[in-house]
């Protein structure tokens, strides 16, 4: 029988009962972290959100480089992400023709407020479609080049119905050393593996990366950064209420570069023409299988063209001009080929309107592409016909 | 305190205190605060700086005993080995600076160690000079306190810590165009000048204990204490340090841990949580409606409230396993009903110097030698001036001094609402429920004086502060 002595402030002295204690504890944390491990709740933990309810939805995807300023911050949950945007925050009615815009950091606006973006320069002219439809665009574009990105947003994105896809790429996105790269891919293998499976991809699930994480990962211990990364996003949901604010913009910047260096290769690729393993273009098909009946419109994405140093052998300082010319080129025969629809508005920004890198635009900028990008939802819209080329 | 540094105070603690054998614990923990307080500075722009703050907390402190010391010192000996303890502290640190592996415990690399040597013999002879010759001279102890006030002023004045920076970085041979007032992270400062000017001043009115270097050094750079207090006093922390009133040690770990643990949640999960959405002047600008503007004081107001009490838990906490029980600094606050159990309850060892050692003797005075004015007058000046310079402790800055004057404007006119309802309305006070009413509407209302003062306390200027009422009051 343990004595149960107790000290004057009424603390048990054995130190049997504080093992007993920690004993104790110690199975309770095991026992709740091998239970998280099996149940896996991590999806569903992401989809409980105060967005669109506590908070007003986001109207792009979260992402910061600096959250503490830009009250925004990058996260690996798909389904956090989308819970946090406005896009989740209401099912689609009847009178809504909803677009989705996916792609890179142009789309989601980098180095513009979230009322500036693609996707708002869309609702800002109130498209209304001949059978009273309201065009409502949404920004599902994420700053990472890589098309492979583009499909697992895409999947996602499928799950809200949209009536039309706009797709802007550009030949940044395309490499194949590019598609799983980003942390967003490698810390969700499983999403992309299935992706792999499901179509068939060519994507590279064996790389370090994209390895399955170990059994201990799934633990609370093990996934104690994302769950910490869930409910910092929803502390950050109160200074998107408060200000408005999703991404800090500098008054000063390093403009895009202007005199380029007198170099040919892309990627290590020499030129004067890609081979066909050298660019993703299969996963274009992807995401019009993905889409399915949906109608995509794929956008080759406005580029500024320098006119300084080197400006005759590359267009930026992403692009050599043989291998964006030859991009074009396949692009264009492709969606040809197969009915894609596709407007190529590669030069229709002019070179003022970019910021601090070849493919972000000013306002302005933007507003031009939107312009041009409004044109072709309403034809595509009001038809079904997609011969828009 | 990161939490890997807690954590090591954490496992030294209890090494010294279950496997040191009690006549050297006093020595270990000595050791432990010496180097504690060079690995905790933070990192300064200023070439080596972050070595000599330190440093001259440690100068500081024997420089102070040896004013303060016993009359009998002279004919013992323990002063030398604790000397001895600090020069070799000193060297330790410097010399880490030759072996790759474990530089530095400092942020930046040390001085080169014949500038260590020569600052230690200056210290020495600071020493000697101060140990031989101030006994049976007061102005030596109010010299120490005076030293010791300039060097407050200077750290927390902006445009004399600008100086100051300007100066040292030109000692360093460093532009002194880049001085910034930010440039002098004093770690700990605040509270070892209040210790010390506590000692001193008790020490002049002969108020003070014996007390050896070993125990003063202990007292006044304790490693849970240094960095957040609280301000404990001489008198109170000897007896726990000699053992006398120490409880068993299993006692001691399990409580300590407990309120470890607690400070540990209030710090890291809470304050740091709430501090994402916490009023500052970057987000009080951008804020763009009266209620998130509310949202944001008020997640300001309780992030203030639990890292500053979380670093106390903490603080107490690895104290208690030490076997010191370092006094409260909080006593929810919060729930108060109304500002002068507030200022019993918040940073209570602050409040509670000022109260000793400024608002009492000035009170004392005015009365004494203005017998003729109203007891509110005096009671007006007392309060609005302790609380004033409680401001300009955190900072003399014109908010600070905003915030202060708030806060003794608040104390005088609850002062004065005191005396009035008693004198009209007793029955009042004496009816349970009327007690209950007044208290949860006073609490209403301290709490949100409270969290209005803190406006001017989390601004940088007043001008930004009188913004943030504005947007606060639907303007």
């Amino acid at each position: 029988m343990v004595e149960k002595s107790r000290s004057s402030a009424g603390y048990p002295k054995n130190l049997r009962f504080y093992a007993d204690v920690l004993l104790r504890a110690l199975f309770l944390l095991i026992v709740f972290n091998l239970l998280y491990a099996a149940l896996s709740p991590g999806p569903l933990l992401a989809r409980i959100s105060a967005y669109n309810l506590l908070f007003p939805g986001r109207l792009r995807l979260p992402y910061g480089e600096n959250p503490e300023r830009d009250y925004n911050m990058s996260l690996s949950s798909l389904e956090a992400m989308f819970a946090s945007h406005e896009i989740s925050g209401k099912p689609k009615s009847a009178s809504e023709f909803r677009v989705v815009l996916i792609g890179d950091s142009s789309i989601w606006g980098f180095l513009l407020p979230p009322e500036q973006t693609l996707a708002a320069y869309i609702n800002e002219a109130e498209i209304e479609l001949p059978d009273g439809r309201a065009v409502h665009a949404y920004n599902l574009g994420y700053p990472v080049m890589s098309l492979a990105k583009d499909l697992l947003i895409l999947s996602e994105a499928m799950a809200y119905d949209p009536d039309l896809i706009i797709w802007p790429v550009t030949l940044e996105s395309f490499p194949e050393d590019k598609q799983l790269s980003h942390p967003l891919l490698q810390q969700n293998p499983d999403k992309v593996r299935a992706l792999n499976e499901k179509y068939l991809l060519d994507l590279d699930v064996q790389s370090p990366g994209q390895i399955q994480a170990p059994f201990l990962n799934d633990t609370i211990i093990g996934s104690r950064r994302s769950l910490a990364d869930l409910l910092r996003l929803q502390l950050y949901g109160v200074m998107w209420a408060a200000t408005g604010i999703d991404h800090e913009i500098p008054e000063v910047y390093i403009p895009r570069q202007e005199d380029l260096p007198a170099d040919t290769n892309f990627h290590n690729i020499p030129g004067p023409a890609f081979n066909t393993s050298d660019l993703a273009f299969d996963l274009l098909f992807t995401g019009q299988r993905i889409a399915g009946q949906v109608p995509v419109i794929l956008v080759n994405e406005p580029i500024f063209l320098s006119q300084g140093r080197n400006s005759h052998i590359r267009y930026n300082f992403f692009y050599p001009r043989w291998a964006y010319d030859d991009y074009r080129q396949h692009l264009s025969t492709l969606s040809r080929e197969n009915v894609w629809v596709y407007i190529d508005l590669w030069d229709a920004v002019d070179k003022d309107q970019f910021t601090n890198s070849a493919i972000h635009m000013t306002p302005e900028g933007t507003r031009q592409f939107a312009r041009l990008l409004i044109e072709s939802i309403i034809e595509i819209a009001g038809s079904s016909a997609p011969a828009l080329e | 305190m990161t939490l890997v540094q807690i954590l090591v105070f954490i496992a030294f603690t209890l090494l010294v205190r279950w496997l040191c054998p009690r006549h050297w614990r006093g020595w270990f923990v000595l050791g432990g605060s010496l180097l504690a307080v060079f690995w905790l500075q933070p990192s300064t722009p200023v070439r080596n700086l972050d070595f000599w703050l330190p440093a001259a907390s440690i100068a500081l402190t024997v420089l102070t005993w040896a004013v303060i010391r016993p009359a009998e010192t002279s004919r013992r000996v323990p002063w030398v080995t604790g000397m001895i303890l600090i020069a070799g502290s000193f060297l330790t640190v410097g010399l880490l600076r030759y072996l790759p592996g474990l530089c530095c415990l400092t942020p930046s690399r040390p001085p080169q160690l014949i500038q260590i040597i020569v600052a230690v013999a200056v210290i020495l002879v600071l020493f000697t000079l101060v140990f031989r010759f101030s006994p049976g001279k007061n102005w030596v102890s109010t010299a120490g306190i005076g030293l010791l006030i300039i060097l407050f002023v200077i750290l927390k004045s902006p445009a004399l810590a600008g100086l100051a920076s300007s100066g040292l970085r030109g000692v360093q041979g460093q532009s002194a165009d880049l001085a910034t007032f930010t440039d002098l992270p004093w770690l700990g400062f605040s509270y070892l000048a209040f210790r010390l000017i506590h000692a001193l001043r008790d020490f002049q009115t002969n108020k003070l204990p014996p007390v050896s270097l070993k125990e003063f050094s202990v007292y006044a750079l304790f490693y849970p204490a240094v960095t957040a207090g609280p301000i404990d006093r001489l008198q109170r922390f000897l007896p726990d340090l000699r053992g006398a009133t120490q409880t068993e040690a299993i006692e001691d770990t399990i409580q300590g841990s407990e309120r470890i643990f607690f400070g540990i949640m209030k710090k890291f999960v809470l304050a740091d949580s709430l501090a994402l959405i916490s009023m500052n002047s970057q987000n009080a600008i951008q804020a763009n409606s009266t209620i998130w503007m509310w949202v944001l004081l008020y997640a300001y107001a309780f992030r203030l409230y639990f890292d500053f009490s979380g670093y106390t838990d903490i603080a107490i906490g690895l104290g208690r396993l030490a076997g010191i029980r370092l006094p409260e600094n909080f006593d929810k606050p919060y729930s108060k009903p109304d500002l002068t159990a507030f200022w019993n309850s918040w940073h209570i060892t602050l409040a509670q110097w000022f109260r000793a050692y400024f608002f009492n003797p000035l009170t004392r005075s005015l009365r004494t030698r203005y017998r003729a004015a109203p007891a509110w007058s005096v009671i007006l000046i007392g309060q609005l001036s302790t609380m004033i310079l409680i401001g300009l402790w955190h900072g003399i800055t014109w908010s600070f001094f905003a915030w202060g004057a708030w806060h003794g404007s608040g104390l005088f006119i609850h002062n004065r609402w005191v005396e009035w309802r008693r004198s009209r309305s007793p029955a009042v006070e004496s009816h349970p429920s009327g007690s209950k009413i007044s208290g949860f509407l006073g609490g209403l209302v301290t709490f949100n004086f409270v969290l209005l003062g803190w406006v001017w306390f989390a601004m940088p200027d007043p001008d930004m502060a009188l913004v943030v009422f504005l947007k606060l009051f639907g303007r």
